[in-house]
């Protein structure tokens, strides 16, 4: 772990009891859903961490359960250090507390999780899709979601393809 | 020698209506400016100097539909840029042209996913489908001549120039 990481993360598991993971020199701190927005503020105002320089989800679906994390991806440009905060959610509507009063650029980031994953957030000021039209049925980013939707026309198909295939109206 | 002939002489030429109507088409077949992706750089480049299609009439790139005959759909159509697709070509004046430009319009290229159109030709009708992941500005050219031949066929007798 880079040494300027040890002391802050020595602090988040005492104050968050937060697990800790390293994967290729990056540093992970797992914290439990409720105390996010409170871990996220620890960081950026105990710890100096003021940019969120990117935050995302990943589903671990079939694999994992609670199928989702949440990655928080904060840079320190005072101290050189960056270190990411994970959160764990799951179940049918899965939802989080909103990170953007403390970070307001997590507002269009957290409409993109939103908007690929289906994870809602709490409190959010405006919760609305970013990406996919306003009629979207599905989050696409889901593994469970389906990947494309028509089959490669061949020689064989070519007939069944064409006659499925939608038309403009003139 | 026959009236032909001698209309000539008189600098008088006959020929049929729709002849004259297809030419004065392919003419000048003013072209939308419709870039979508990486196709629209070719699209530039079949403009531009070394290609020029103003060798065919088609040099003025309209910005607004309502004054251009041809949509050239260059690049992938995703699906939320359909609606506006479909607008847009709804606000040109007929006689209207479409050429698909290049695999993703279409059909889809290699973006077989949810948030492409698998070829232009599901939301607005298609005449001439241009292959290449871009067409060169050869291939472009290529296929607005293709066009150009079709309009040349067009009975104005049709209840539709499609």
């Amino acid at each position: 772990m880079d040494h300027k990481l040890e002391l802050i993360v020595q602090s988040m598991q005492a104050e968050f009891g937060a697990r800790v993971e390293e994967f290729r020199g990056e540093t992970h701190i797992f914290v439990e859903a409720p105390r996010i927005v409170e871990a996220l503020t620890a960081l950026r105002d105990t710890h100096d961490f003021k940019l969120l320089s990117a935050m995302t989800a990943v589903d671990y679906w079939p694999q994992e359960s609670p199928r989702f994390h949440v990655v928080y991806q904060l840079t320190s440009v005072t101290k050189n250090a960056s270190i990411q905060a994970r959160v764990a959610v799951g179940g049918e509507q899965p939802e989080l507390p909103t990170a953007s009063g403390v970070f307001a650029s997590a507002n269009w980031r957290e409409r993109e999780v939103f908007d690929m994953f289906g994870i809602r957030f709490a409190g959010h000021p405006d919760p609305r899709r970013i990406l996919m039209p306003t009629d979207y049925e599905g989050h696409p980013l889901r593994k469970d979601h389906p990947l494309g939707y028509e089959e490669p026309q061949f020689t064989f198909n070519f007939d069944e393809i064409r006659l499925a295939k939608p038309s403009p109206k003139e | 020698m026959g009236v032909e002939q001698k209309l000539a002489n008189m600098g008088v030429v006959t020929t049929t209506l729709e002849s004259v109507i297809n030419w004065s088409r392919t003419g000048s077949m003013w072209p939308m400016l419709f870039g979508l992706a990486c196709c629209a750089i070719e699209m530039m480049s079949a403009q531009a100097s070394s290609f020029d299609m103003s060798r065919f009439g088609m040099e003025l790139m309209r910005p607004s539909p309502r004054q251009s005959d041809l949509m050239i759909v260059a690049g992938r159509v995703s699906k939320k840029m359909g609606p506006v697709l479909r607008r847009l070509y709804d606000q040109m004046p007929e006689p209207k042209w479409v050429i698909a430009m290049g695999d993703c319009a279409s059909c889809g290229g290699v973006f077989n996913n949810y948030a492409i159109f698998q070829g232009v030709d599901e939301v607005v009708p298609v005449d001439v489908y241009v292959a290449g992941c871009p067409p060169r500005p050869e291939a472009l050219i290529h296929g607005a001549l293709t066009l150009h031949e079709k309009v040349r066929g067009t009975k104005l007798t049709a209840p539709a120039a499609k």
